[in-house]
């Protein structure tokens, strides 16, 4: 007969012990899961990637309704539990129902620690600990100065993840160094310098004293030297204690966690406890890898089948772009230990073994962080380092012969060495799903878990495959930038912004370029950065950019080009149209189309002729329709109240003044609007990167819409009463995006990254709207200009520099 | 005894750009790169003869426009996976001049 299990509480570490038993055997017990949060298993420690705009939310959720529904899992989310009954082997839910069980396992995981010194139940006193606190950090923007307390890993990644968003962030700790429980002094410095660099204001040794509040909300943190730090969000980040509330209620053995034995049952054999609540031995547990572990077990014996939990070695890596971080076993020192260090000031690198016995008992890493895993392997096999003690800082490559190939370090591993400490995966494991079928790195995190958890092992497990497959694996570019260099977009942006970098050899100096001008990659990116960032004092590069908008047309395949016109709103006059067949005529244009952006384009012009051609549309009052450009393409409109019975508003002239507000501007990729006069929706706003909806009562202004490789429906942003407003937010919207994306992501790409949450607190905020118009319009004063006038006047480099025709006949 | 022909000043080709010479064969690219390098190369791609002086120079190569084919303009070896060779001729800079050897034209009448 089925028995009945009720789960209390949705975290990483029952999700994945329902993993297990459901993988075991699926039809073992009826599982009813209780969750105080209002959703299922996300994963929780890809939380600092979300607030950092790197990912979404909807990425990290591990179990989706679908999952739950297939494995029948009855879900009872955002209800607590109001006490449980162990004589009767019941459990009574908050609305009162009573639920029989008869196993029922705790996974209430950990609480935030809130210091209670006064002012901590202040409105914007927050914890970083679930999905709530992470939208309420992400809400904030350049406006913004928030106080983080607590510089552990938790602390700094959130300082970090708002740094990112421009927020002006204070970090307070009260220890001489940051993560002292990782780190040691010297590798604390090395952090704290590379956060100041990131903007972050450091203060160690602080101690807070009060939140000060005013009308019940947040204003300051007072120090006890009696500095205030002005803040709008308190973030305490000072650690976690076990939730032990209700197993202590219920009278279960409870210390500083649930008592749990090796099989992770509690002191009544009916019930078991998994994760952040569970005291083991007496060690609690903070980190993913043991709580894995513990479900595994947890499983098992749910199964009546033997398991045993052994707490293992743990190492911690910090998910924070731009500081490569690792730290693994204990470096305190003490008598009997030894010290190896290696520093190399002009790199940013250091590195320090604690040994003893022969053996290495810790590890911390600064800057190069390549070889971590090769360190842990053996601290944690206890390896003895006697023979390869004098090179043994230098990591594996110093040992027994050179090998500076990354591959080949990957290559050298043995099969039981740790690739991802999150789910225990070795390097066996994943060569054997390769063997099994698995290519690519989705395959791989499908089947073995590698690399689904934290991430920062993705590189080591692509590594794997690539030595594994051989050419028959491409290496995902999707970390860099290009092979000119390792840094990022994100890392590139925020070097450009916080150092001031405002010329591309600033950049290649700054981000140690490997090239020594770039490639066609990096340089259209970085030019549309520079240009982005610093409107007044970069100077566009032609050469860094695409031909098309080089020559101001699109390359055909033929290598002639065609040449749009601007037909602001798609209004156009016989005199226009007289110019263009004219042109057309002159030129002998092959073909002559109307493009769904409502204007004429004339294709097949030779390279020679465009200035020409330019001239004569000049001529006629026409300029640059940027068909070619990433930036503004056209404005797509219906009649409106001119002709149509059903419009709402005048969406044709709306459409010429966004088109005439907008024209010009550079953007990350292209950017297509339309405007709509009524709900009909004519001009089919609704699939534009920006699109409007007139309406009775003003306008709905939507965006991330696409009609490409992907089709998008465009999501409502906001709706405003006046077309003032309406221009004035879309200017700060284009604005914002400009600031904020990857280059050549639409807006639709950026919003999955950022959320339209986001996007809409940086718009409704009218100080921070008011501020993208006119960083806008700083930028348009200097792009707001038709090139093709300007290129009329430099017709002849259009030419080629010298005819060898006669020369040759000789 | 070689014969150089004087195209023109350096300055006409921009830093990491190309501008064309007309032959009785088709155009020839003048590439100069960001080090004041300056190559000569058929501006037709191996791939699909796209016009290579309407590239990105980088380093001392050149990225055709049509399908980012990456081609070197020392050797006129297209680089990485794909395979094929463009014709190169002798090019230099002479007193902020550009010089071209007379020989490829007669090559490339015979060719």
């Amino acid at each position: 007969m089925t028995q009945k299990l009720i789960v209390i509480g949705a975290g990483m570490a029952t999700g994945r012990a329902l993993e297990h038993l459901l993988e075991a055997d699926p039809n073992a017990y009826e599982i009813t899961l209780f969750n105080a949060e209002p959703r299922g298993n996300y994963n929780r420690i890809m939380l600092s990637p979300v607030l950092s705009g790197d990912k979404s939310y909807a990425e990290i959720v591990t179990h989706d309704g679908a999952w739950y529904a297939d494995n029948k899992v009855t879900c009872r989310f955002g209800e607590r539990i109001a006490s449980i009954d162990r004589a009767a082997k019941t459990v009574t839910a908050e609305n009162g129902d009573v639920l029989p069980y008869d196993k029922l396992m705790f996974g209430t995981g950990s609480n935030p620690f809130i210091i209670p010194m006064p002012g901590h139940d202040l409105e914007g006193v927050i914890a970083y600990r679930d999905l709530e606190d992470t939208e309420c950090m992400m809400s904030l923007g350049e406006t913004h100065k928030v106080v983080v307390i607590g510089g552990g890993l938790l602390g700094l990644e959130a300082a970090a993840g708002m740094a990112t968003r421009g927020v002006d962030v204070t970090v307070v700790h009260i220890m001489g160094h940051l993560m002292e429980r990782q780190l040691d002094e010297a590798a604390g410095y090395l952090l704290r310098k590379a956060l100041v660099d990131k903007g972050i204001t450091v203060r160690c040794s602080a101690n807070s004293k009060e939140i000060l509040g005013e009308n019940g909300k947040v204003r300051a943190l007072l120090l006890d030297d009696g500095t205030e730090l002005p803040c709008d969000l308190l973030v305490m980040a000072v650690g976690i204690r076990p939730n032990v509330k209700l197993a202590q209620d219920a009278g279960l053995a409870v210390g500083r966690g649930i008592h749990v034995d090796d099989q992770m049952v509690t002191s009544d054999p009916d019930v078991l406890a998994v994760g952040e609540c569970v005291e083991h031995n007496g060690a609690i547990f903070g980190l993913v890898a043991p709580l894995y572990d513990q479900a595994k077990v947890a499983a098992k014996t749910l199964l009546s089948q033997d398991a045993k939990f052994v707490p293992k070695e743990i190492s911690t890596k910090l998910k924070v772009t731009g500081c490569d971080l690792f730290s693994a076993g204990d470096f305190a020192e003490s008598e009997g230990r030894e010290d190896i260090v290696f520093r190399d000031p002009a790199r940013g690198v250091y590195r320090r073994l604690l040994i003893e016995n022969n053996a290495i008992v810790g590890a911390v890493m600064y800057g190069d962080t390549a070889d971590s895993n090769w360190f842990f392997g053996l601290i944690r096999d206890k390896t003895d380092i006697s023979d390869m003690r004098e090179t043994l800082i230098f990591g594996p490559a110093y040992q027994g012969g050179g090998a500076s190939d990354p591959l080949l370090a990957v290559a050298a591993l043995p099969r039981d060495a740790e690739i991802c400490g999150c789910n225990g995966i070795c390097k066996g494991q994943i060569e054997d799903a390769i063997a099994a079928g698995a290519t690519d790195l989705s395959a791989i995190k499908a089947t073995t878990k590698a690399s689904a958890s934290c991430g920062t092992c993705t590189g080591l497990v692509e590594q794997v495959l690539a030595v594994t497959l051989g050419d028959d694996f491409v290496m995902p570019a999707a970390a860099s930038i290009c092979a000119c260099t390792d840094m990022t977009h994100e890392d590139v942006r925020r070097m450009i912004k916080s150092q001031e970098l405002k010329s591309m050899p600033a950049v290649w100096q700054a981000c140690g370029w490997k090239t020594s001008c770039g490639c066609h990659v990096c340089r259209p990116a970085l030019n549309f950065y520079l240009l982005a960032d610093w409107p007044l004092e970069y100077t566009d590069d032609p050469q860094s950019r695409f031909i098309n908008e080089r020559k101001h047309a699109n390359i055909q395949k033929d290598g002639t080009f065609s040449v749009v016109p601007r037909m602001w709103g798609g209004i156009t006059t016989p005199n226009e149209l007289r110019a263009i067949a004219d042109a057309a005529d002159k030129y002998m244009v092959p073909t002559v189309k109307v493009t769904g952006g409502q204007r004429i384009d004339l294709l097949g012009v030779k390279g020679e002729d465009l200035p020409s051609i330019w001239k004569d549309l000049n001529d006629a009052g026409m300029v640059s329709g940027h068909a070619y450009s990433k930036g503004l393409r056209t404005v797509k409109t219906c009649v409106g109240t001119d002709h149509c019975r059903f419009g709402t508003q005048d969406s044709t002239g709306l459409g010429i003044k966004l088109e005439k507000t907008l024209w010009g501007s550079w953007t990350p990729h292209k950017l297509k609007l339309g405007v709509s006069g009524c709900p009909r929706n004519c001009a089919e706003a609704t699939c534009k990167d920006i699109g409007i909806i007139c309406v009775d009562s003003g306008y709905q202004i939507s965006i991330g819409g696409a009609a490409g490789m992907d089709v998008k429906e465009t999501e409502l942003l906001i709706q405003v009463a006046s077309e003032d407003e309406a221009i004035d937010v879309i200017k700060a919207v284009t604005q914002c995006y400009r600031e904020n994306a990857k280059y050549l992501d639409r807006i639709y790409k950026w919003m999955g990254k950022v959320g339209l949450v986001w996007i809409t607190d940086q718009i409704q905020n009218r100080e921070n709207r008011a501020a993208l118009v006119a960083r806008f319009e700083q930028s348009q004063s200097v792009y707001r200009h038709d090139p093709w006038a300007e290129h009329v006047a430099k017709a002849e480099t259009y030419q080629p520099i010298a005819d060898l025709v006669l020369e040759a006949a000789e | 005894m070689t014969d150089w022909i004087d195209i023109s000043s350096l300055d006409a080709v921009p830093q990491r750009g190309a501008r064309l010479v007309k032959t009785v064969h088709g155009c020839v690219a003048i590439f100069r790169t960001g080090a004041d390098e300056v190559f000569a190369l058929d501006n037709a791609c191996p791939h699909k003869n796209g016009p290579l002086a309407e590239g990105i120079v980088h380093g001392n190569s050149v990225t055709c426009p049509l399908h980012n084919w990456v081609i070197s303009l020392e050797t006129g070896l297209v680089q990485g996976p794909d395979e094929g060779k463009v014709a190169t001729y002798p090019a230099r800079v002479e007193g902020g001049r550009i010089l071209l050897n007379a020989e490829f034209l007669r090559q490339r009448a015979v060719a």
